[in-house]
């Protein structure tokens, strides 16, 4: 410790952080907040913007083809390639996932098949003797879990109750504590972890201490692992970072060694850029960096995580289109002592925007209190109505359950960073299951008896205390075979693709969520207010089964802040939360659950027939928590009003809002249009609202992408807790966000 | 019994009808024609809803935080909200009651006893000048220009916050020494904080259709940037602030 406090940690505040691992601490004694405005930013350099224009090349090229390049013959590890550079001359901060930029590398751990199908859409082929390997003597994740599947789960998953399993990907949604390489280094960490280890001798092994103690070992060697990658870049990890171009680029290392190793379906950063503002400050009052060259550094990690690729099925893009990595980078927030964490380095990050121009990755997540200074707050809103590019949850709400040192995991999913992960589920259809409660458990489609027989719905007219009572029964049934799958799936991730690096950055101790979540909110939420407060005729097919509805008279919608609906949507969130909560959880986690669909809203609504609230087969739902479109009769803030009464105490992992509007109907002048966006996030916040997605754009502009993608190469849209470029869109999503997000009333 | 207002509809999240986040309440019933307007579904009383002052009232009051936030509140428009001032009257009382923002858009043209203790309560108008030549304005709206320039007066001499609006329609105010007798007539009101050039648009004309109504306007197209800046220059000239 002495040691480093003259070399490395020179100049820092001394605390716990020194003995033990506690970046929190070390943030908390030395950081500065900074409450100005954005005067003091830089502009790109020449330099920049000379490697930007490189990767946008080599961007635009793999537009065309799909991927760029791809790996056929050895599988990812965190030491698998060579180093690989995009310009080593021009670069500051280096490191890639294979040996050359944007090539995809292969993660058969997960599942072979995937891997296979994958590189042939594109047009490679797997190397006969990997997949050898894979076939006879390494089983993967995918194999494992349909080992242990029941044909109950199978036949579920199959009919599209539910949907989106980490069952042939990686699961995901872990941020390992990356500061924490650039802040001790590996030797402090090693060391820490055998000494965890040693610890961990109970008289009697049970499952759980073998488990531990062979995922503590993994991580060690991962670690080791790291270092290796680290000197093939000519850098020593062993030690503490000394500069900022040192801290980011340690902690960026640390980063590429968890993607190279993984590719879970989202691969979040955690809360890097007041970590980082700490070596900036004691840099700049060093007078060995300035203010440009700190941009400059950030604007090249930032390009560093905008390359960020994994190898995907055709089908896989079908559910989150737009090949989204979910680098989620959260910003901002106030600290448990009241100071706010807004640094310097906040609006650098976001200021990367602007250098660098529009982009969906990293996922830039405010964390936005009402106490936030304003100059950062209209900052933000400046950023959101120029580029689209970021989103907002809630601080206030979140602190509470998670402290001031959290961090979002994909889009919505809070937890506190190196102290607690999560075991990634998907999601439930509830909507079809609303439809297999009126049918006895049959699709509606298909007609097959998925869920356990019972007494279907008889009448001609749905009767609201009758359909309730059979939706208690299927939702019951549903959440049991939803966590036995997830229990299945997290037993066999565990076993046979565990992330040992990223693991390896958290405490020994940590805390694990099992996060369900649901689809369908507001076409359940409007189907049983159509039912109660209209008449609703089932139409039967001969076989008896209801496949359409005719709706006789009107019905309050979820949206138009209507207690009688909305009181309705938040008993369905409670209701289905309760009845996981019931079932047991691979390894005690707690259960949660989000209200999050990404864009699968789009494939969740084909896969179901129609509903009681007027939908038609087929036709999407409405993105995350979203009223469905056309029904919010009042405009946006009654819309958010519905919206912020669902409860996140039963949505723990996140409930997403996406908000598109038109310029004009944000105000006149760009001083009015800031202070009105800056007040509907406020305003939705203080009424406990928990995450927004914000989209200030022009219809028009949408369209005419549609028509002419190669003019709008980094045009961002923002769905569902994430951003995407909107040309890499498929069609039916495109006119799905053009259709059913927009406010435009001026 | 307690007075009913004859509404179209809200809108909760107005932002171009005063500052702030607004409650924008539409009230069915106007007695101008104009031949350009945007929401002809307002003339008429017809499919209305029937409102109270309390119900209206707890409802936009669920939006104070919003409006808080944002330095809004709430705007009554239409149609032409003061013929229904005896409503927006015990409305806009509530609302001064705790301390919520008030704005009325309107056409002055409905000027008399009831409207003067109306603005008794109100802290903004958006006061649209259509034209000033009252042949002009009788071509356009159907009624006499006097009650509206009456208005601004009366505003001024109240010194009530008031944006000046004009709507600026090729072919039919585009006029320019028309305009400029707008500009002379309000130039020394030092209650107008701004004056809004709204260049018209062609957004409300499927509405006609709907209604079934002959809309002369087919065929006119939105303003020139350049003409728009004209008319922005002529009040300018005058020293106001132009949005």
């Amino acid at each position: 410790m002495y040691d480093n406090f003259e070399k490395h940690w020179n100049g820092f505040n001394a605390g716990v952080w020194c003995d033990e691992v506690d970046v929190r601490d070390f943030i908390q004694k030395n950081y500065t907040p900074y409450e100005g405005d954005d005067s003091f930013l830089c502009q790109a350099t020449d330099r920049t913007k000379k490697l930007w224009e490189k990767v946008m090349e080599l961007m635009r090229e793999e537009t065309k083809k799909g991927v760029l390049d791809a790996e056929t013959k050895v599988p990812a590890k965190i030491m698998a390639y060579k180093a690989g550079y995009i310009d080593k001359e021009l670069e500051k901060i280096v490191g890639l996932q294979t040996d050359k930029p944007l090539k995809r590398a292969i993660m058969p751990f997960g599942g072979l098949r995937v891997v296979k199908k994958a590189l042939e859409s594109y047009g490679y082929t797997l190397d006969d003797a990997t997949a050898e390997i894979f076939e006879k003597y390494r089983k993967t994740h995918n194999d494992g879990v349909f080992d242990a599947y029941n044909e109950e789960i199978k036949k579920a998953r199959h009919s599209g109750i539910i949907t989106g399993l980490p069952d042939a990907y990686g699961r995901g949604r872990i941020i390992g504590d990356y500061r924490r390489v650039a802040l001790y280094g590996t030797d402090f960490l090693i060391d820490n972890k055998k000494r965890e280890l040693e610890s961990m001798s109970p008289l009697n092994f049970d499952f759980e201490t073998i488990l531990v103690r062979e995922q503590m070992s993994e991580g060690i060697k991962a670690l080791c692992e790291l270092n290796k990658l680290g000197e093939s870049y000519g850098f020593d990890l062993t030690r503490p970072a000394e500069n900022t171009k040192e801290a980011v680029q340690w902690t960026y290392l640390a980063y590429l060694g968890a993607i190279k190793e993984q590719d879970g379906a989202a691969m979040s950063l955690g809360r890097t850029s007041t970590f980082f503002d700490i070596y900036i400050e004691r840099d700049i009052e060093r007078g060995i960096l300035t203010e440009c060259e700190a941009q400059e550094i950030i604007d090249d990690f930032v390009i560093k995580l905008r390359m960020v690729r994994f190898l995907r099925t055709p089908d896989y893009n079908d559910l989150f289109s737009g090949d989204p990595t979910w680098v989620t980078e959260s910003i901002g927030g106030m600290g448990e002592d009241g100071r706010t964490l807004v640094t310097k380095n906040s609006f650098r990050i976001l200021h990367t925007l602007n250098n660098l121009g529009p982009a969906p990755e990293p996922n830039m997540t405010v964390l936005w209190s009402v106490r936030l200074p304003e100059g950062f707050k209209d900052f933000c809103a400046k950023t959101s109505i120029e580029t689209s590019s970021v989103q907002y949850e809630n601080d206030d709400l979140m602190r509470r359950y998670w402290g001031d040192d959290y961090a979002i995991a994909c889009c919505v999913s809070a937890m506190r960073i190196g102290k607690q992960m999560q075991f990634f589920g998907a999601r439930a259809n509830l909507a079809k299951a609303l439809l297999y409660a009126i049918n006895g458990g049959r699709d509606e489609k298909s007609g097959e008896q998925i869920a356990p027989m019972f007494e279907p719905v008889r009448a001609e007219y749905l009767e609201y205390d009758e359909v309730i009572k059979k939706f208690e029964q299927i939702t019951g049934w549903l959440a049991r075979i939803y966590m036995n799958s997830l229990n299945v799936i997290h037993f066999m991730h565990d076993k046979y693709n565990f992330e040992s690096l990223q693991m390896a950055l958290h405490d020994k101790e940590i805390l694990r969520t099992q996060a369900c979540g649901i689809a369908g909110l507001s076409v359940v939420a409007d189907s049983l207010s159509a039912i109660k407060y209209a008449k609703v005729k089932a139409i039967r097919n001969d076989d008896g089964l209801v496949i359409d509805y005719e709706i006789e008279g009107d019905y309050p919608a979820f949206g138009n802040n209507d207690d009688r609906v909305d009181k309705i949507a938040c008993d369905i969130v409670k209701g289905f939360m309760e009845k996981l909560k019931k079932q047991t959880s691979y390894r005690n986690s707690m259960t949660t659950m989000s209200i999050l669909t990404i864009t699968s809203n789009v494939v969740y609504g084909k896969k179901t027939g129609s509903t009681p609230d007027g939908r038609k087969a087929g036709e999407p739902f409405a993105p995350g928590a979203n009223p469905m479109h056309g029904r919010d009769k009042k405009g946006a803030v009654a819309s958010l009003k519905s919206v912020s009464k669902l409860p996140y105490e039963y949505s723990q992992d996140g409930i997403s809002y996406t908000f598109s509007i038109i310029p004009q109907a944000l105000g006149k002048t760009s001083e009015e249009k800031i202070k009105n966006l800056t007040g509907i996030i406020d305003g939705y916040f203080y009424d406990e609202g928990h995450h927004i997605n914000i989209n200030v754009l022009e219809r028009e502009t949408l369209y005419d992408a549609m028509e002419h993608p190669e003019k709008y190469p980094q045009l961002t849209i923002r769905i569902s807790g994430y951003a995407v470029n909107f040309i890499k869109l498929t069609r039916e999503q495109q006119l799905d966000v053009i259709n059913r997000t927009f406010h435009n009333v001026v | 019994m307690e007075i009913k207002a004859k509404i179209h509809s809200v809108e909760t999240c107005g932002t171009v009808d005063g500052p702030g986040i607004r409650y924008v309440i539409f009230f069915k019933g106007c007695p101008l024609r104009c031949v350009y307007c945007h929401n002809p579904d307002t003339w008429s009383g017809n499919n209305a809803t029937e409102v109270s002052v309390s119900e209206l009232f707890s409802e936009l009051r669920k939006y104070k935080e919003f409006m808080r936030f944002s330095g809004g509140g709430i705007t009554v428009t239409g149609g032409e909200p003061l013929v229904q001032s005896e409503f927006i009257l015990e409305l806009f009382k509530l609302c001064k009651k705790e301390n919520i923002h008030t704005a009325i858009d309107t056409s002055g043209n409905v000027f008399n006893e009831k409207v003067k203790s109306v603005l008794e309560y109100t802290d903004l108008v958006l006061l649209d000048i259509k034209a000033f030549d009252d042949e002009l304005f009788k071509s356009i709206t159907g009624k006499n220009v006097r009650n509206t320039l009456d208005f601004a007066k009366w505003l001024n001499k109240k010194d009530i916050d008031t944006w000046i609006r004009f709507v600026f329609v090729p072919t039919v105010n585009d006029d320019f020494d028309d305009i400029l007798k707008i500009a002379e007539y309000i130039k020394d009101f030092k209650n107008i904080s701004r004056v809004e050039v709204l260049p018209f648009h062609k957004m409300g004309e499927y509405k006609w259709e709907e209604l079934k109504l002959d809309y002369k306007l087919k065929k006119v197209l939105p303003p020139l940037e350049k003409d728009i800046e004209k008319v922005k220059n002529i009040f300018r000239e005058k020293n106001m602030v132009v949005v």
